[in-house]
């Protein structure tokens, strides 16, 4: 008796409309197993196959675009890939199970959740009503929700994201299936929630001794949560082992650099103090949305309180904190993008937190902003010359002139120059991220808003742009305000911090202070969140060794 | 739920009186003396004094105006210039035929279009998806009219299923009610089958997209229960938004149908009212088709917030 639950051999998958073994492969010959009681983190960046690969094993492949035409796939010794349709819905919840990454859209929003749940029991069981119930109520008792008999009747948008994935994970686990497929079950929650999820599936493994395949992107979760790990590349596995060997002594480049690529949670060097002027300073910044329906009864959300920064030029200040936290909506404040309902915005001197549009008008060239999606904040009906040209023709430059100095930027950010005739789909996401900064750069501003400009970004191509960054700081002295919500990148781009919480500043100062002896309770928590913080990826050692 | 369900009725009123007011203006503010118009082209000066006092139409305008509205809440829609009956009585009885051609071809374009869409989208890019849609595009282009006539030249000439034309009422029994409405229901439908049709499709490839959808699957939900129970819910709210909108598709329709058809509805009564300037009536099926256009939507609103429970007001 073995306990390999899945046993993926030689798995290949081809893309086409049709069932095509010479079709490209988007799978090629990948061999991984799963033991009893044991977590796989399969990593590897975007395009690496990890996703398709548990789906190919849930039978959820898009039926026509994705096909497997080779290997095998096992369930506990049982082949998947040759089962009928029905064989598959009778073993999946029930022998295998899977949970995604954003819980807020993987919950019908028009089903009460504990229905949901009781869908899975009544597909696959002859419980009556009350035996489901009570078993449903159970399992929300395992995943920690509060209220159950409450929850149990209540819609996913009444939910935190925290409990919607709790409801996913009660749902998987409900029939105690052998094998969870997890696909980045926590990339959509904050640090503080991501560590709750974490342990709990951990907790429940080690209760019901399901083997778990975990997919991620980040190192930091694959070191809180692995037993082993398989490094996947464009469709090949690169390398498995005991996650001890691999952070360790990785034994491919490949994994080698993308450990190398994790930024530290260890604060760069300070540079020396600056002297240089004030470029932007906010003076007890506020944005209440009111709410007021017909009749009804007004409604307010303080998105931020009394927020004071200063930023001085060539320097870099970083606003962290959790989503809801006010960090977005301070930046677009300042940006002008929404209108602050209280406090002042000083840019280079010039008060604009009252100035009507007309009057903005010249200050707007001063403050450019980058977006996190680099795929949707791009025209895609615009070339990229035109979009990066844009900004200066509004403010008189000739088409000739700015076609020029977008063809400079482009070089500046480190793109070929013939890529201002060519339109934003042709280009990768970092790369778009590139030229989403030239465009932001193409109006010479003082201050550049990064507002998780690298989030969306795979860590080797984050850390590139975060260099860039840099570079570009360093050449053209322009002061950052960057909005992220990973310390990681924070740590290493920051000159100073602001920590935010519900929409006032928790804790502010150097980024080496901050980041490695906070004083308020928050910022330690969110430093203790952060996954994978006892590891130095980049130096493939504990932190603990390196300090020794 | 119930103060909302105020809140829009009390909404409703100011629109309503925005409706009398056009409306009221619309006889004022026609070229020509109002009398003159009501008592038609022979009538003498004594009989015009006396229309103007009778209507009031001596007095300020205002007063005419609130007159006016006191005997439109007391149910005094006015009386006909032609038949001298009034017009209250004359819609109730043409009510019926047009209730229910619009009535059951709702009813049966959503049994009919409902059910296409999820197909068509289940199978999407087969040629099933293609056949619909070609159909949903042979429903737009072919005039109502048209699809009657060949409707009545098939059913009730060649094949003599069915009478040509007339109406009779459901109390005289369902068979000859029903006998007499289902080719203006086949022809009405046509259109608003194409319209259902199409934006269910799309609705519901949107959804089937989504991942909840996927989780469902993951689940070993069965196919049915995943289209059905999942997608298509889901897919409902701008499906009965254009179910509601597609009443004035639905509105000019009947006035068509009824045409071809010969049934002595409201649509027809309007258009004779119109080529006779019977102003009251006309005044009538205005407040009428706007009442019901308001209750449409109060109806669609309402069932959005069934639907989705997201939706709240």
């Amino acid at each position: 008796m073995t306990d390999t639950i899945l046993d993926i051999d030689n798995l290949v998958v081809t893309v086409g409309k049709t069932k095509n073994p010479n079709g490209p492969r988007i799978i090629d010959g990948v061999s991984i197993k799963v033991e009893k009681g044991e977590t796989l983190c399969v990593v590897g960046e975007s395009g690496s196959g990890k996703s398709v690969t548990s789906l190919t094993t849930m039978g959820l492949l898009p039926k026509n675009a994705l096909h497997p035409v080779g290997g095998s796939v096992k369930l506990v010794g049982e082949e998947l890939l040759t089962a009928s349709d029905r064989r598959l819905r009778e073993l999946r919840a029930t022998k295998m199970a899977m949970i995604f990454q954003e819980p807020m859209t993987a919950l019908n929003p028009v089903v009460p959740v504990g229905r949901q749940i009781d869908e899975v029991l009544r597909a696959h069981t002859s419980l009556d009503a009350r035996a489901r119930r009570k078993r449903i109520l159970d399992m929300m008792e395992q995943v920690h929700l509060p209220d159950v008999e409450r929850i149990f009747g209540s819609y996913p948008h009444r939910l935190s994201g925290g409990q919607r994935q709790r409801i996913m994970i009660a749902m998987a686990l409900v029939l105690e299936p052998k094998l969870l497929i997890a696909d980045e079950p926590t990339t959509a929650l904050d640090v503080t929630t991501q560590k709750q999820i974490l342990s709990l599936i951990r907790e429940l493994q080690r209760d019901h001794g399901t083997a778990v395949l975990f997919i991620t992107h980040d190192m930091g979760v694959v070191a809180e949560i692995a037993d082993r790990v398989a490094v996947m590349r464009q469709g090949r596995l690169v390398e498995t082992g005991a996650l001890d060997k691999i952070l360790r002594a990785p034994e491919m480049d490949y994994t080698r650099n993308l450990l190398a690529s994790v930024p530290s949670l260890i604060p760069r060097p300070p540079r020396p103090d600056s002297t240089e002027p004030v470029v932007l300073e906010t003076n007890e910044l506020g944005k209440v949305y009111r709410e007021r329906s017909f009749l009804g009864k007004a409604r307010e959300v303080v998105a931020a309180q009394n927020v004071t920064i200063t930023l001085r030029k060539g320097r870099t200040l970083g606003i962290v904190g959790e989503s809801g936290s006010g960090k977005s909506t301070v930046a677009r404040c300042i940006v002008r993008l929404i209108d602050p309902t209280s406090g002042g915005v000083r840019l280079a001197g010039h008060e604009i937190s009252i100035l009507t549009r007309r009057l903005l008008q010249p200050h707007r060239k001063r403050i450019q902003i980058v977006f996190q999606d680099p795929y949707r904040s791009l025209n895609p009906r615009l070339t990229v010359g035109e979009s990066i040209a844009e900004g200066p023709i509004n403010y008189g430059t000739s088409h000739e002139k700015a076609m020029a100095r977008a063809r400079e930027l482009l070089e500046l950010v480190g793109l070929p120059a013939d890529a201002i005739s060519r339109y934003p789909h042709q280009f990768s996401g970092g790369q778009r991220q590139r030229i989403a900064i030239a465009r932001a750069l193409a109006l010479d501003p003082d201050v550049l808003v990064a507002d998780e400009a690298v989030s969306a970004l795979d860590v080797s191509v984050q850390a590139q742009v975060l260099e860039l960054l840099d570079e570009i700081q360093r050449r053209l002295g322009i002061a950052i305000l960057f909005i992220t919500h990973d310390l990681r990148v924070a740590a290493q781009i920051c000159d100073e911090v602001v920590v935010m919480q519900k929409g006032r500043i928790v804790e502010q100062g150097p980024a080496g202070e901050i980041l490695t002896h906070p004083k308020e309770a928050y910022t330690k928590s969110l430093l203790e969140a952060a996954p994978g913080r006892n590891w130095d990826f980049a130096n493939f050692r504990p932190v603990s060794e390196a300090v020794a | 739920m119930i103060g909302y369900l105020l809140r829009r009725i009390l909404a409703a009123i100011p629109v309503m009186g925005v409706v009398a007011l056009f409306v009221f203006l619309l006889l004022r503010l026609t070229p020509g003396d109002p009398a003159a118009i009501l008592a038609g082209d022979n009538a003498t000066p004594e009989q015009l004094e006396r229309i103007r006092t009778t209507l009031g139409l001596n007095e300020p305008l205002y007063i005419q105006f609130f007159t006016w509205i006191n005997q439109l809440l007391h149910g005094d829609l006015g009386v006909s210039l032609i038949s001298k009956v009034p017009v209250l009585q004359m819609i109730g009885q043409r009510i019926e035929p047009s209730i229910s051609v619009a009535l059951s071809t709702i009813i049966l374009s959503i049994l009919v279009a409902v059910p296409l869409g999820v197909i068509a989208a289940w199978k999407h890019g087969t040629w099933i998806d293609r056949f619909v849609m070609a159909l949903s595009v042979l429903g737009f282009s072919v005039p109502v009219f048209v699809i009657g006539y060949i409707l009545i030249q098939v059913f009730a000439i060649n094949l003599r299923w069915v009478p040509v034309q007339g109406f009779k009422s459901l109390s005289v029994g369902f068979g000859p009610f029903f006998e007499r409405i289902i080719l203006p229901t086949c022809a009405l439908s046509f259109i608003y089958v194409a319209l259902i049709a199409r934006m269910t499709r799309a609705a519901m490839l949107d959804v089937l997209g989504e991942d909840f959808v996927r989780t469902a699957r993951a689940k070993g939900v069965s196919e049915i229960a995943v289209l059905l129970r999942h997608a298509l819910r889901n897919a409902a709210v701008p499906v009965i938004t254009v179910i509601g909108s597609g009443f004035a598709l639905l509105i000019s329709g009947v006035v068509v149908t009824e045409s071809v058809f010969n049934l002595p509805g409201i649509g027809r009564l309007t258009v004779d009212a119109v080529l006779a300037r019977d102003y009251p009536v006309i005044q009538g099926m205005i407040l009428l088709t706007s009442f019901i256009y308001l209750a449409v939507n109060l109806l669609i609103d309402l069932a959005y917030t069934l639907l989705d429970p997201r939706i709240r007001y």
